[in-house]
């Protein structure tokens, strides 16, 4: 009996000093994960997942603190890809999916107090004080931080439509009506 | 030597590990999506799994045999197989950071991979020595790396095909394996020289 | 001619239906009522308009100004008047509208002033701008911007010029018959590209169906003296793919990621070089092209139409008949059914083919694949279509890209020869521009994420200069106070550092404030600004009423406001407080 418990505790000393050691000798830094996650969100800051960008959620993640399915923006298609990064489940997407869309100012409503500029966390929107903003289109992420600070609301999201530049070929259907 | 490659052959084709003797289903279902994560897998699992044969057999003979221990096997082999799976992490996390790459995020997971701990204790129950056992670790991770890359390569081509949707996903996975393990089974009787 | 032929490997030989549109001479399409010049015609960048609404227009003169080096001016058809500069339907499978110049032409057809001029006295950078500013492009039907191609490798010396006169597609001679009629512009127009490019040897390459083409090049090229070499190439589609008739004549095999320029080979079109002669020998910009009108019509036969031609007008000549059900543009290969027959005619419609449902019978239903590996034996890029076709069905783009999507040229062959009737192509097509959406989406990602953590930088150092600013201000401040409690000598010096500090705190406190509240006023009014003029514009059905309507309204207004001032403006308040509170919840 105490043979048996001095080899295991012998083993124990051993083998924890030896991983102590090593962690200590092979310390490495950064997380390699936090940027693959990063790389897969859609970057639009809009701290829709409750965290102040893409970044952090993409830390908090890593961490196993947050969940892969906050994230409106990316749609299903992204929390499918993190599941297949991360080996996880896919789950349903906390919120409703949205089609994108970008934010359009109301000019002739605008006062120009560049509350949306300060809001914009692309600097997609430009004016000056007391003149009239106006949206940078293709930078718009369609994040929606600049509605709530509109103190007149003048700024509206609209959808994104077709055209000949994003159009794209859509999946081939099989017509019932020929099968049958 | 012919005996060697009995072994070999018996770990790798007859008694397969994950096939036949219906181990290390964990990893064999959980990291057999792509074919380039089931190749890291296999090898991160080849070169434990030999290492830990070679060391428990050590661990067995040296230390458990002598004071009479041998109760405590399962316990001392589980010990030192973390270890060994931690201590090799580190060392390759930062030796290589290339090669972490691609095996760094499976090798944690073998820690807790039954066919880690059993190929040793099988070891033990045949009474290999030294080098039989080390043979049939081997053996049996390839055993064990063959079956996940075939595995991961039919998943992969499933994934584009009509599955019925209640098939889908792991249902459809495990019908493959019994099929592939159906497969395996053809193999029985092939070391029967012996 | 004596030259080697190298084969490609694949390829389909469908019926050719060729032999109808050939009877007749090419026609000149006459003027439409109407043109609606799209101003985005080429690949690369979308021209800008250069004319206003209500200008007059001459014939050839410059409307859209090319946009970058990819990019190719475009021009009047005709003289007449802009009458808007507006989207109109483009001629592309989706039938979405594009920013078209609308023409009323006047009848008068009359030209700028145009200027011949030769090529050899010019510099060779000189005339890639001519060709630009011409709007040359390849008519093949990719409409690629000529004088992109014109510029040889620096490393690699031009060996070969092909000019492409295979012309495989099933239904199609408008080649054919330009090459019958005007082969002599043709192989001047040879000479221009081959200087430029300095191509040691031109190989006109022309499928062997065509024989009259074939005898009136040759003659053509004896005539003018040039060394040019016409091939007869065998008769088999895709032959005349750029990268197939490459193969077919030079034996060189053009790699996807590379350009054919940097194997010291270049393909140009018959049409393209064409209409290049005419930019350069006669001052005249690509204002019309040639189109076969064919397939179930009464009259099929060759146009010269000027771009911008609503397609129903063009038709119309052909006199469809009854059967007719649906129109292609492009060949039955490749092309892709029209829409909406108010578009226009551009740049790159080769071919509009009226079907019917003898002549395009209804393809059987789609059946699951057999992997018998027909598509891969007759896929001229050797690829494996059944594989691609397993991952795009699938969604499996990465796999797609691994099995190289990006070689295919959608060129049909596969989806021809599909015993499982498969629309092979359309998956194909589907799975490309998925991946290139995917493409745009990332790069607009990161290009997001350089913007944000940028303007994080900016802030933050605005942050730490402000602090210092502050700080130094404070400073400045508390020396100056410093001599007035020196003199006062009550205090001890331990105080000193402990005065600025707190003169920041309260410069802090204050100094924010006062322009906050300042400002804060100032967005009050404007709120309520913003609220009344939004108010005042609000009622709309108010405005046409009758008289005794509004003396209604006046009167219900003046009892409500007699009955309950009090719980009106309660309510207005609340509605206020709500929106307020509502604004940072949401």
């Amino acid at each position: 009996m105490i043979t048996a418990l001095a080899i295991m505790a012998l083993g124990a000393v051993v083998l924890g000093a030896a991983l102590g050691y090593a962690s200590i000798r092979f310390k490495v830094e950064g997380d390699p994960l936090v940027e693959k996650i990063e790389a897969i969100l859609p970057q639009t800051q809009c701290g829709q997942c409750g965290y102040p960008g893409c970044k952090p959620y993409a830390a908090a993640i890593s961490a196993g603190e947050a969940d892969i399915n906050l994230c409106p923006p990316g749609g299903m298609d992204g929390v499918r890809k993190l599941a297949d990064l991360l080996g996880r489940e896919v789950k349903a997407l906390e919120a409703e999916e949205k089609p994108k869309q970008v934010a359009i100012i109301d000019e002739a409503t605008c006062i120009g107090c560049t509350l949306c500029i300060q809001a914009c966390p692309v600097d997609a929107i430009v004016g000056a004080a007391k003149q009239m903003h106006t949206i940078i289109e293709p930078l718009c992420t369609g994040c929606e931080l600049c509605i709530k600070p509109c103190p007149v609301e003048c700024i509206h999201m609209l959808p994104i439509t077709e055209n000949l530049d994003n159009w794209k070929w859509k999946y081939p259907v099989i017509e019932i009506k020929r099968a049958a | 030597m012919t005996h060697y490659l009995f072994i070999i052959v018996g770990a790798v084709f007859v008694n397969n590990v994950v096939l036949v003797k219906i181990l290390g289903l964990c990893p064999f279902m959980g990291v057999s999506k792509k074919l380039e994560t089931a190749f890291g897998m296999g090898a991160a699992t080849t070169f434990v799994l030999t290492v830990a044969t070679g060391a428990s057999y050590i661990i067995d003979h040296y230390l458990l045999m002598p004071f009479g221990l041998e109760y405590l096997r399962t316990l001392s082999f589980i010990v030192t197989i973390a270890a060994i799976v931690q201590l090799t992490e580190m060392v390759i996390q930062k030796t290589s950071p290339v090669l972490h790459q691609v095996l760094g995020i499976y090798l944690p997971l073998i820690t807790t991979n039954c066919a880690v701990l059993g190929v040793p204790l099988l070891n033990v129950a045949n009474k290999h020595d030294f080098v039989e056992s080390l043979l049939f670790g081997a053996g049996s991770a390839i055993g064990f790396s063959l079956v996940l890359v075939i595995f991961a390569g039919i998943r992969e081509r499933v994934e584009g095909a009509d599955v019925p949707t209640h098939f889908q996903g792991t249902a459809i996975a495990m019908v493959t394996a019994g099929l592939m393990s159906l497969a395996f089974m053809g193999f029985a009787g092939l070391d029967r020289y012996q | 001619m004596l030259a080697q032929l190298f084969g490609f490997k694949g390829g389909v030989k469908p019926q050719t239906n060729k032999a109808p549109s050939v009877q007749l001479p090419i026609g000149q399409a006459p003027l439409p009522s109407c043109l609606f010049v799209p101003l985005h015609q080429n690949i690369g960048g979308a021209p800008n308009p250069l004319v206003v609404v209500g200008e007059h227009v001459l014939k050839g003169q410059l409307i859209g100004g090319a946009d970058g080096w990819v990019s190719a001016a475009v021009h009047a058809p005709t003289s007449g008047t802009v009458l808007a500069i507006e989207e109109h339907v483009a001629a592309h499978p989706s039938g979405l509208p594009t920013l078209s110049v609308v023409i009323e032409p006047d009848g008068r057809d009359q030209w700028i002033p145009r200027t011949a001029l030769d090529h050899r006295s010019l510099a060779p950078e000189r005339v890639r701008e001519i060709l630009r500013d011409a709007g040359v492009v390849g008519l093949g039907g990719a409409a690629f911007p000529s004088h992109a191609k014109l510029t040889p490798a620096r490393a690699v010396p031009m060996q070969d010029l092909v000019i492409n006169g295979a012309e495989c597609e099933p239904f199609m001679t408008c080649d054919d018959l330009l090459m019958r009629e005007r082969a002599e512009e043709i192989v001047r127009g040879i000479a221009i590209f081959r200087d430029l490019l300095g191509a040691k040897r031109v190989l006109i390459g022309i499928e062997d169906n065509k024989p009259e083409a074939i005898s009136a090049m040759n003659k053509a090229v004896l005539r003018l003296a040039e060394d040019y070499a016409v091939v007869a190439v065998p008769t088999r589609y895709p032959a005349g793919g750029a990268k197939q008739l490459i193969r077919v004549l030079t034996g060189k095999e053009v790699p996807a990621s590379k350009r054919s320029t940097e194997l010291g080979v270049q393909c140009f079109n018959v049409a393209t070089v064409y209409t290049a002669y005419r930019a350069l020998a006669h001052g005249e910009p690509v204002i019309s092209r040639i189109v076969t009108l064919t397939g179930n019509i009464e009259q099929p036969r060759n146009w010269e139409v000027r771009l911008g031609t609503p397609m129903r007008e063009l038709i119309a000549l052909g006199r469809p008949k009854a059967d007719t059900d649906r129109y292609l543009m492009g060949g039955p290969m490749m092309g892709f059914e029209i829409p909406d027959l108010a578009a226009p005619v551009v740049k790159a419609t080769n071919c509009l083919i009226a079907g019917s449902p003898a002549l395009f019978p209804a393809s059987p239903p789609e059946m699951p694949c057999i992997r018998c590996g027909a598509c891969a034996e007759v896929c001229p890029h050797e690829l494996q279509p059944f594989e691609l076709y397993w991952f795009s069905r699938a969604r499996n783009f990465g796999k797609t890209q691994e099995y190289h999507i990006f070689d295919c040229i959608e060129c049909g062959c596969c989806s021809y020869v599909c015993p499982s009737h498969i629309p092979l192509v359309q998956y194909f097509r589907f799975a490309k521009s998925e991946i290139w959406s995917r493409e745009r989406e990332k790069q607009a990602a990161d290009a997001a994420k350089a913007r944000f953590e940028l303007r994080n930088a900016r802030e933050e150092r605005e942050q730490a200069e402000k602090a210092e600013r502050l700080a130094k201000a404070a400073a400045a401040r508390g020396s100056e106070r410093k001599p007035a409690p020196a003199s006062a000598a009550v205090l001890p010096p331990t105080v000193e550092p402990v005065q600025p500090v707190a003169a920041a705190e309260s410069a802090e406190a204050v100094s924010p404030s006062d322009p906050d509240t300042v400002r804060k006023a100032t967005i009050v009014a404007a709120m309520e600004r913003a609220r009344a003029q939004r108010e005042a514009v609000k009622p709309r059905n108010t405005e046409q009423l009758t008289v005794e309507q509004k003396n209604e309204i006046a009167a219900i207004e003046a009892r409500r406001a007699a009955l309950k001032p009090e719980p009106a403006a309660a309510q207005g308040g609340r509605a206020d407080s709500a929106t307020s509170q509502e604004r940072p919840g949401e």
